[in-house]
């Protein structure tokens, strides 16, 4: 599981990066989007990985923290994904405005002479 | 007189509450936004000079009063905490006098270029103001897109074709580091299990060695997103333009968002790889300390370079931001109070000025045929379009007389704080930082850092003087007729000024106050004990839940007959 998952968030961050790269709008935006997803599933890893566990624990006595999930990176993931999902919106808006002032959708609002 | 504890929530609370107010009229009752914010503003300074006085503190206590709100009121490294110490004081204040002048000369006509201008700003502030008092790590990435999400939205105020390019810039800039800020935090969680900064700070030096290169990876990632915000060279390329293309009163308060990244490179660079981080003592501060350096080469370079007034200053807050660096870095790892004094007290005065210089740009290039003749010809190069001028707010107000009279000498103060020259308050601090260094330097053998620094530090003053002095002659002699002068512009710009000049003439409480602010920096366990120490402050204050708490189940009694 552990294998996999790094390998997951490897190509997410490493497809994000190049992308993030290009000079389309569009691929950065896309870039983007994937490298938040692999930073998202790096922090819910962060939580180590337990399968079948909850993260909630019952009140009071005595609880088994092993037999249980950690809930702090689950909460931080939850809000990292609210704040990259409104921020992503909010650049998409802008790129649509840039493209109707510039006519072009490269990211400097003008295509490199040939 | 103790104020009530619930004063330090404040700076948080009154630009929230009046921003959102504001979000519920229409852009027809722009008045009365403004209104509201200017008196938002006024609050927010008075809270921010009650908690100044709140910090003094004794001898006994580092000289530091460490003041916790515990939100939620969960005991203090579990919960999210609010921290008030001398150097978020000092930030809140700094804060709440650069925020009201730009609101003002906003409200000359600029608030009326776009939707939500007023609300936005005071989202700003809360963003600003939360990333300055809160004492947790997690807390601190929300604020900071709560910060950035609302200069996003400022920085595109006004619209046109140059601000939307530099605001696609910008915007992906930061996400990029709202990226690697959430990659550090989420590291430095799974390594030592706590994102509350004191609590860090005491689990560093416990570390196991094998976790230890993961913390140190953790920081640097970490750093990248405040580098980028500080701008440290090589970080720094979005700055000029962003900040170059922003409506004027946005770069004046933008000049804030780089001290954002500034405050928390010096929190947590001296919180946790400071002296006493054991085997992680000044991790990183060569890298602040020559980063630094070389932000100030590369804005120094950048402003003999700039030809309007607008990317000239984006520039200088480059070289005042990497002065600010250059001095935490080499305070890491010699432990040296003193050079950190003049750095705060240079930079609240820099700052200042900054925000002034912004402000004056306008109003002097408003009416200018010369230099705008200037500028036609290389304009291309930058990607200005010199036809976009349609989007200049329109006047409201008398204009006052002597127009030029007063925007110059509010120049050459401007010039005079920001390049350091005597008699104001950027000499003291530039003054304090070179003599600290030259002692240091001169008591220990090789120290090559601080001679670099010294000289660095002499050179961009005397770029930032020829720069400004040629715009100012091109400016403000060269141009025959007198600029429009609104009351609503001249006030905000006099108000700077004059809290420079108050800043000056007060230099020694003020220093005092920082001096101490610095020494308290370098002696972390006032603030670790404060923070770590706090008890909760509600009627019960963490009782343990009684494992029974149920009433007693009558209902099998009542089954048996």
């Amino acid at each position: 599981m552990e294998l996999t998952l790094s390998l997951g968030i490897g190509v997410l961050v490493a497809s994000g990066v190049w992308l993030a790269m290009r000079p389309r709008t569009f691929q950065v935006i896309v870039g983007l989007c994937l490298l938040s997803y692999g930073v998202n599933l790096f922090i819910f890893a962060m939580g180590r990985l337990v399968t079948g566990a909850a993260p909630i624990m019952p009140k009071g006595g005595f609880v088994n923290p092993d037999a249980y999930a950690d809930p702090v990176p689950q909460a931080l993931v939850l809000t990292a994904i609210v704040i990259g999902f409104a921020t992503t919106a909010l650049f998409l808006v802008v790129i649509m405005a840039a493209r109707g002032f510039t006519g072009t959708d490269h990211v400097d609002g003008k295509e490199r002479e040939q | 007189m103790t104020p009530p504890p619930h004063i330090i929530v404040l700076p948080i609370l009154i630009p929230l509450i009046a921003g959102a107010i504001m979000l519920m009229y229409d852009e027809r009752q722009r008045r009365l936004k403004l209104g509201l914010g200017i008196l938002a503003c006024v609050l927010q300074l008075g809270v921010a000079i009650t908690l100044i006085l709140r910090t003094g503190g004794s001898s006994e206590l580092g000289r530091n009063i460490v003041t916790l709100y515990l939100l939620g009121d969960w005991p203090s490294p579990f919960g999210i905490v609010l921290v008030l110490d001398r150097l978020s004081a000092l930030m809140l204040l700094l804060t709440s006098v650069v925020a009201l002048p730009a609101l003002i000369y906003a409200g000359a006509g600029w608030h009326r270029n776009g939707q939500h201008f007023n609300a936005l700003f005071q989202f700003l502030l809360m963003g600003i103001n939360g990333s300055f008092l809160t004492g947790d790590l997690f807390n601190l990435f929300v604020f900071f897109e709560v910060m950035l999400a609302a200069s996003y939205g400022l920085l595109l105020h006004g619209s046109g074709r140059v601000r939307v390019g530099a605001g696609l810039h910008y915007i992906a800039v930061n996400l990029l580091a709202a990226m690697l800020f959430l990659l550090g935090v989420a590291l430095i969680y799974g390594t030592t299990g706590t994102l509350n900064m004191a609590d860090l700070a005491t689990r560093i030096p416990q570390l196991a060695p094998a976790d230890r290169p993961m913390i140190h990876a953790a920081a640097a990632l970490l750093s990248g997103a405040f580098l980028i915000k500080a701008a440290m060279w090589p970080l720094c390329f979005w700055l000029p333009n962003a900040y170059g293309a922003a409506a004027p009163p946005v770069g004046a308060v933008f000049s804030l968002l780089t001290k954002v990244g500034a405050y928390v490179i010096i929190r947590l660079g001296l919180l946790l790889f400071g002296p006493a981080a054991g085997e992680s003592a000044g991790f990183g501060a060569q890298v602040l300390a020559v980063g630094g350096m070389a932000t100030m080469a590369y804005g120094s370079i950048g402003v003999l370079a700039a030809q309007d007034l607008g990317r000239m200053t984006g520039n200088l807050v480059l070289v005042s931001s990497g002065t600010l660096l250059a001095v935490v870095g080499l305070a890491m790892v010699y432990d040296d109070a003193p050079m950190l004094t003049g750095a705060l007290y240079y930079m609240f005065a820099s700052t200042l000025g900054l925000a002034a210089l912004f402000l004056l740009a306008e109003p002097i290039g408003r009416k200018e045929e010369g230099i705008a003749g200037l500028l036609a010809v290389t304009a291309e190069i930058y990607g200005l379009d010199p036809e976009e001028d349609d989007d200049e707010p329109r006047q409201e107000g008398t204009a006052i007389p002597g127009a030029t009279a007063l925007l110059g000498m509010a120049f050459l103060a401007c010039v005079l704080v920001v390049a350091g020259l005597p008699p104001l308050a950027g000499f003291l601090g530039k003054f304090g930082m070179l003599s600290s260094a030259v002692q240091r330097a001169w008591s220990l053998p090789g120290m090559w850092g601080h001679w670099a620094f010294v000289v660095l530090l002499i050179l961009s003053g005397f770029c930032t003087l020829i720069a400004l002095m040629r715009w100012g002659i091109q400016g403000l002699w060269a141009n025959s007729d007198e600029p429009p002068l609104p009351v609503m512009e001249a006030l905000p710009i006099l108000m700077l000024v004059g809290t420079v000049g108050l800043l000056t003439v007060q230099a020694e409480p003020a220093l005092r106050y920082i001096d101490r602010t610095a020494e308290a920096l370098t002696e972390n366990a006032v603030y670790i004990g404060g923070v770590m120490t706090a008890p909760p402050v509600g009627p019960e204050p963490l009782a343990p839940e009684p494992l029974d708490t149920e009433p007693p189940d009558p209902g099998p009694a009542e089954v048996q007959p």
